[in-house]
């Protein structure tokens, strides 16, 4: 594809605000709740912010809606640049991670929209998160422009603007009660056919309880496990995810002995293991995706987990499933 | 019980620090201050291995086997025999 901006011989600089609109919001509500994801893009280049002169500070960004709109609202009464990368409609910190917000791509981006021209000074912020994938010396060497890691929320961008050095809070990312629950709608629109499959022949071979056990162990790892991360003892995130679903496959456990007394024993037995082997595994297995979520999970930690105790959910609920067949010829 | 994330891949020499102090800045979970004019590893064990400090690291005192700590990443990747970078999440 040929991208315009580095064919022009003048560089190109398009307005933008500090105000979200109404379509912005819309836009941060779909892209929260999973609709069109990878989508949310905004156009690569050199974007400006109020009125900047040559003087005026230069910020970068990914080209993904919520993060480019997280810099630019947080810059209410500042004028100066905005250059967004092509980190393929990516959140900075991600982006990082998978190397396209990186050096190649700012050097690139900076003799693309003739930025030399347009500063008489030579220097970039970036977002901290996008340490992971830019090599500051580098970009310094190869285009010339000195990086400066700004702080890890474009909020905190007014007052590290003030001396241009963040504090130590500043710096540091953190995952609250909100940060967790926000991430909540896609993983659930990401679920819901598989849920909504499974429910369906759940209920044709094993009645409503079966059917709403699946949709127990979905929420209780997509909703509940992120809600309560910190709290659940243990510190994996499989045996936080095991526990919290054993906690809400207790009431399906119990359901064969209260509801069906004219039930054999190893009938109410065998009803109740199914569903203390399935649900957990379930719930373990989303508990155990969500590190890829999260500020803190290490890769190697999370390698460790994932061969400590996949093997553990493959087979409690196989073991369940089984069960489950089992227990539909004997009676 | 097991707990995988008490070890991580992070190796700092001292000795090739220049005290420009980058990891300082870099790093999301201070997992570095500086003592003077040298940079001290004071929370090793929350290093989340997302590999900032090691490429902003001019002298190359800091190594660690970074990577995206997402296991839909690496069973997707698993799965596929695709690029561990091609994950869902984000």
């Amino acid at each position: 594809m040929i991208d315009l901006a580095s064919i022009a011989s003048t560089p190109t600089i398009a307005p933008t605000r500090t105000r979200l609109t109404a379509a912005d919001r819309w836009d941060h509500f779909l892209a929260r709740v999973g609709v069109r994801r990878g989508e949310h893009r905004v156009e690569p280049g050199l974007y400006a912010l109020g009125s900047p002169t040559p003087a005026s500070p230069v910020f970068v960004s990914a080209n993904y809606t919520l993060s480019f709109d997280a810099l630019r609202s947080s810059l209410d009464g500042i004028d100066g640049y905005i250059l967004v990368l092509d980190t393929k409609g990516i959140n900075v910190w991600c982006a990082a991670g998978k190397g396209t917000f990186s050096t190649d791509e700012i050097v690139n981006r900076v003799f693309a929209t003739h930025l030399k021209e347009v500063v008489s000074h030579r220097k970039l912020i970036l977002p901290q998160l996008g340490a992971p994938g830019v090599a500051a010396h580098a970009v310094k060497k190869r285009s010339g422009f000195w990086v400066e890691y700004g702080p890890v929320r474009a909020a905190d961008l007014p007052e590290y603007l003030k001396t241009h050095t963040a504090t130590p809070q500043m710096r540091k990312v953190t995952f609250s009660l909100r940060d967790r629950l926000v991430l909540t709608p896609v993983d659930l629109t990401r679920l819901f056919p598989y849920t909504l499959a499974a429910a369906l022949v759940l209920y044709f071979v094993g009645g409503w309880t079966a059917s709403l056990a699946a949709i127990t162990a979905v929420l209780a790892g997509t909703i509940l496990f992120p809600a309560l991360l910190p709290w659940i003892p243990t510190h994996n995130f499989s045996t936080k995810g095991f526990l919290l679903g054993a906690l809400a496959a207790l009431p399906f456990v119990l359901s064969p002995f209260i509801r069906h007394p004219d039930w054999s024993w190893y009938h109410r037995l065998g009803q109740a293991l199914e569903f203390l082997l399935a649900m957990p595994a379930v719930t373990a297995f989303i508990a155990l995706n969500f590190t890829g979520s999260t500020t803190f999970t290490s890769r190697s930690g999370v390698k460790r987990e994932m061969f400590a105790y996949i093997p553990a959910m493959a087979w409690t609920f196989g073991t369940g499933i089984l069960l489950a067949i089992v227990f539909i010829f004997v009676r | 019980m097991l707990n995988a994330y008490l070890e991580n891949t992070l190796v700092y020499d001292p000795a090739l620090c220049n005290g420009c102090g980058m990891c300082v800045q870099v790093c999301p979970h201070a997992v570095f201050e500086m003592d003077g004019r040298l940079a001290v590893q004071v929370r090793p064990q929350v290093c989340m291995e997302c590999g900032a400090c090691q490429l902003n690291c001019v002298t190359g005192a800091i190594r660690v086997e970074s990577g995206v700590g997402c296991a839909s990443a690496m069973i997707q990747a698993a799965l596929t025999g695709k690029k561990e970078a091609e994950c869902s999440c984000c």
